[in-house]
């Protein structure tokens, strides 16, 4: 399993609002996919899966806040592309 | 901060354009430069829109749906930060399309520096402007001259900021901009002498150039 967490995005901002999920639970994901729009006052930022594998939970909802490092969403990546 | 220097930029001015239509040329430039093509700098206008940022809130616009109809206004509901912005010809748009990871990765050191653009700008034209404390934008005395609103993909920017150069202000009766209660201004208002638009690009470009510690290309 790998947690997606909210990523430090500069000095001073220490939580972000879930503007948007991309994925949901159940879809295949690859490393460069964006799984999640965050928007903190002015900025809309996309989130990467940063791994491939399976969306096993979403543990932020839409319209709520998260802080920096907390996990967004747990990735099953066991299984490998070929399988 | 660390700023990777010498950088290069390439400017391209789109002109009076759809936004949807300046979107899709946003989009196109983010995938390039995801793609190891170069950083671009778009400047634009746009026909009367309103755009409605993720932190809007409909109760912002001032009119009703029919009326926005019958003045023939676009509405779009975009992936930017923000409330709702208005943007209409004779105000300047610039959407930089850049990699943030040349600029720390760090999103409020970003806007921080595109107000300095603005606020740079405007100063050579004899305009002093300022931050507005707890807001993003820029402020000349308690009217606001300029909106900024971005969007960040894989640390690489879109979205960007309006400067009102010689707008019609009375359009923006029909929203409360960025969900406040503030009234707008322009080039024009404040020295009333029409400054050309294309003097203002060149004017951005440089200011753009300075602070981002960026060289155009062919520099």
């Amino acid at each position: 399993m790998e947690n997606v967490c909210l990523p430090e995005l500069g000095e001073g901002i220490e939580k972000a609002t879930v503007a948007c999920w991309h994925a949901s639970i159940g879809d295949q994901v690859s490393e460069e996919d964006d799984i999640v729009e965050i928007v903190t006052d002015k900025a809309t930022f996309n989130v990467p899966a940063g791994t491939f594998g399976v969306i096993k939970e979403i543990c932020v909802n839409q319209g709520q806040e998260a802080k920096v490092g907390e996990v967004l969403a747990i990735i099953d990546n066991s299984r490998n592309r070929n399988e | 901060m660390t700023i990777k220097e010498n950088t290069k930029l390439r400017v391209k001015d789109l002109g009076l354009i759809n936004y949807s239509n300046a979107y899709d040329v946003q989009k196109q430039h983010v995938n390039e430069l995801l793609n190891g093509g170069v950083q671009t700098l778009l400047l634009c206008e746009h026909p009367t829109t309103l755009t409605f940022g993720r932190l809007a809130n409909e109760r912002h616009v001032l009119i009703t749906k029919e009326e926005l109809e019958r003045r023939g206004v676009y509405v779009y509901h975009i992936d930017r930060g923000g409330d709702i912005t208005l943007h209409t010809p004779g105000q300047l748009v610039a959407y930089p399309i850049l990699r943030l990871d040349n600029f720390g990765k760090d999103l409020r050191f970003y806007l921080y520096q595109l107000e300095q653009v603005a606020i740079d700008l405007l100063e050579g034209f004899d305009i002093v402007s300022s931050r507005f404390p707890k807001q993003t934008g820029v402020w000349s005395g308690k009217q606001k001259i300029v909106s900024i609103g971005i969007g960040v993909r894989k640390w690489i920017t879109f979205h960007g900021l309006a400067l009102n150069v010689n707008p019609d202000l009375t359009l923006f009766s029909m929203i409360k901009p960025c969900g406040l209660d503030v009234k707008m201004t322009s080039i024009l208002e404040i020295k009333k002498i029409t400054v050309p638009m294309q003097e203002v690009k060149k004017r951005i470009i440089e200011c753009f150039c300075k602070n981002f510690h960026i060289t155009t290309e062919g520099e």
